[in-house]
């Protein structure tokens, strides 16, 4: 049997309806038409295929906390969501903060196999904020870093930040930002507004976040250095972003599917499944970031998936854990929020999704144009599929979906990682 | 009304004066030699208090034993608590012992509502975190009630009553449920202070706002101080002790510039000289004594309620 597939039917962006082959990894046709071959064939009328979908911001958990997340369930769930690279990020026990440590992720990712893993590794030892970490033996080594990242935490101290700007331009580096200013955010639980007055939780103010991102775009114009920012969740941040990227800076941006849908009303429950860093903010929020993702001021959308075990949500709203998964929604709630408001064509989420997110983390092979020659990850998505109620019990091995119960459209059909198909017919492959 | 207590917002206009009646009814008991009612006989009320607070335990227990209901003391310290178990292990396993209703005390904000989420007993809130006391704002608006209008009382809601409340309305439990429940009854109500001890979005909410308490004072027919708590002091709330104590204390050149009827509030525990002058915390217009012996009518009236107590209390000597 052939290790070859034939998509028939496909509706691929600029050519409609298409065929495409997949052969060695690769895409060796592309048209109407395409001739069998002796390949599988995957009937994809109807359904839209998309490069691969790329996530810069992924908590795996391993090393340290496999009870919550594993390189292996954590990227099972990435398939399923349509993805076929996740950046890993950090802040692991041990932290990912030596070549040791993002080498051990990285073969991690390429034993499970079910999609590209990309260490991030963290910019300050230990996360701790006080000296960098040792960004270029990380940079050398295997797992070949190259976002680098505190976050979690922020790295506060200006002259830092600074520093580290500049160091990873010898590589081609970019530093991930988690902009939230500690001293404005202490004990902080909900965004700052009505809804946190009125529950009494302490407030977590907009500008925490906007004025270390005003900083922040401001040193990396002064060092000419790549500065990404991390889950933008304000109006504000949003504007700030346009502003830098009016004058040319070296910045860029994503937003979380989570903070494109939701807002703080629903902590009203005190269930802490929608507690989550940074916070869920307000419905005008939503409305501009919407807006600034259509626009292309922020230019990707990035999960920020965070699995926590049920006990660190089963408690008081304070007690419990920040943080909430999303890999394997994604892509749906993108199609709620973005396409079916008309805000972005498929051809917009093949681009916030898998060709600005993998040029951002510089990945080679990834978010590639469907064409011929380019590698084969793909994914095949129906967005007719009626809406279904997410269920919390997916691939993952937590169960901190924000989504679970409510209506979203959409499936994800199959994945494909360079040929191989990792997702088919809605279940791994 | 709702089966647990844990805002003030969870009681309606009637809920409320029914409240308020119920408590009228059960006071007059407190003048018999035995004060003790069947109604909660064979009934478990459980007071689980993670915070130390013995004024609300006590009052809480009162009520409960005064209604014949059996009552446990759960406090956290030196319980499984301290060792590290979870609210919601704590929760079921009152829940396996048949806890009738749960008094809770915690100091999170929306421990109450997660606790109601995980028992099958009425659920009342003596207290969470920075959110909500309900049964505080009712022994107050009682309290208001009982002063400002005596033997008319009852039936009456507290429409056109002017309340300042001043202090840290911010992390103000008191402050939060007294809002509520004073503007469900028709009161007017004015909180007075520096803007940092104000939340941001503090314009949502069914009261006024004034950074000017001595402008309040002659339109008050209450001035409720509110408790400047110990780790405000040191956090850049305001400048210093001295500061606010000059700016929102009251004293007697303060009490003088209210009407002849007003009354003065606290809820306790106080800073004497602090938010509130020696001479003003024993004067006759201070009602603090008589807010801690209407806390505990006001707390049968609620358990009484929620629990749908067999026997109404005969008020016939």
């Amino acid at each position: 049997m052939s290790d070859s597939w034939l998509i028939k039917g496909a509706q691929v962006a600029g050519l409609g309806a298409a065929d495409l082959l997949l052969a060695g990894g690769t895409i060796t046709a592309v048209g109407a038409g395409v001739s069998e071959a002796g390949a599988q064939v995957l009937d994809a009328s109807g359904l839209i295929a998309l490069p691969g979908l790329v996530d810069l911001h992924t908590h795996l958990r391993e090393p340290g906390r496999e009870d919550a997340e594993t390189v292996e369930t954590g990227t099972r769930a990435a398939a399923l969501g349509g993805f076929t690279a996740v950046h890993a990020m950090a802040n692991t026990e041990p932290v990912a903060d030596t070549a040791g440590v993002v080498e051990q992720v990285w073969r991690l990712g390429r034993a499970a196999g079910y999609c590209d893993v990309q260490p991030v590794g963290a910019v300050t030892a230990g996360l701790a904020g006080t000296r960098l970490a040792e960004l270029g033996t990380m940079a050398d080594s295997a797992a070949h870093v190259r976002v680098f990242s505190d976050d979690g935490r922020c790295v506060a101290d200006p002259l830092l930040m600074r520093r580290a700007l500049e160091y990873v331009k010898a590589f081609d580096g970019v530093i991930a930002q988690h902009a939230q200013d500690p001293r404005l955010t202490e004990g902080a639980q909900l965004n700052e507004g009505e809804i946190s007055g009125r529950l009494g939780l302490a407030g977590w103010p907009a500008v925490a976040e906007e004025a270390m991102i005003a900083r922040d775009c401001l040193l990396a114009a002064h060092v000419g250095s790549a500065l990404h920012v991390c889950h933008v969740s304000t109006a504000g941040s949003a504007e700030i972003v346009r502003w830098a990227k009016s004058k040319g800076w070296p910045v860029t941006a994503e937003v979380t599917p989570h903070h494109l849908l939701l807002t703080d009303e629903l902590a009203v429950g005190y269930d802490p499944v929608f507690k989550v860093n940074p916070p869920l903010r307000t419905a005008a929020d939503v409305a501009e970031l919407r807006r600034a993702l259509a626009d292309g001021t922020i230019d990707c959308v990035a999960t920020d998936h965070a699995p926590h075990p049920v006990e660190a949500k089963e408690t008081e709203w304070s007690e419990a854990a920040f943080g909430m998964t999303g890999l394997e929604t994604a892509l749906r709630v993108v199609q709620q929020a973005m396409v079916d408001t008309g805000l972005l064509d498929w051809a917009g989420v093949a681009d916030r999704m898998s060709v600005r997110p993998a040029r951002i983390g510089r990945l080679t092979g990834q978010g590639a144009p469907l064409a011929v020659g380019g590698p084969a990850n793909l994914t095949l998505y129906d967005p007719a599929a009626p809406a279904e109620p997410v269920s919390a019990a997916g691939a993952s091995k937590s169960r901190n979906t924000p989504f679970a119960g409510m209506a979203l459209p959409g499936r994800v059909v199959a994945t494909f990682l360079r040929g191989t198909p990792t997702v088919l017919d809605g279940k791994l492959a | 009304m709702k089966r647990h207590l844990i805002s003030a917002a969870d009681l309606s206009r009637g809920d409320a004066l029914l409240i308020l009646d119920t408590a009228e009814e059960l006071a007059s008991l407190a003048d018999r030699p035995i004060k003790k009612l069947p109604t909660l006989r064979g009934r478990t009320v459980v007071n689980l208090f993670f915070e130390d607070s013995t004024r609300t335990r006590i009052s809480f227990e009162a009520a409960a034993k005064r209604l014949s209901a059996d009552v446990i003391n759960f406090s956290a310290k030196g319980s499984s608590v301290a060792k590290g178990e979870s609210l919601k292990d704590t929760a079921l396993t009152l829940e396996a012992m048949g806890a009738d209703a749960v008094v809770i005390r915690h100091s999170a904000s929306g421990a109450a509502h997660r606790l109601a989420g995980w028992v099958r007993g009425s659920v009342v809130n003596a207290g969470d975190g920075t959110h909500e006391h309900p049964t505080q704002a009712l022994l107050d608006a009682f309290t208001i009630r009982r002063r400002l209008k005596g033997a008319t009382a009852r039936g009456t809601a507290l429409d056109g009553i002017r309340v300042t409340i001043v202090g840290d309305v911010l992390h103000s439990r008191v402050a939060r449920s007294n809002v509520l429940l004073l503007s469900t009854l028709g009161a007017e109500v004015t909180l007075a202070a520096p803007p940092t001890l104000l939340p941001l979005a503090v314009d949502t909410w069914p009261c006024a706002v004034s950074y000017d308490l001595d402008s309040e004072l002659p339109k008050s027919d209450v001035v409720m101080m509110l408790r400047v708590q110990q780790e405000r002091m040191t956090a850049a709330y305001f400048p210093s002790v001295r500061e606010y104590s000059r700016r929102y204390g009251m004293d007697t050149a303060r009490m003088a510039k209210m009407p002849d009827h007003a009354i003065v509030m606290h809820p306790g525990p106080m800073n004497r000289g602090v938010e509130i002058a020696a001479e003003v915390a024993d004067s006759v217009r201070s009602t603090i004594v008589e807010q801690v012996a209407n806390g505990v009518t006001t707390r049968m009236a609620v358990l009484y309620l929620l629990l749908g107590g067999t026997e109404f209390p005969e008020v016939a000597p």
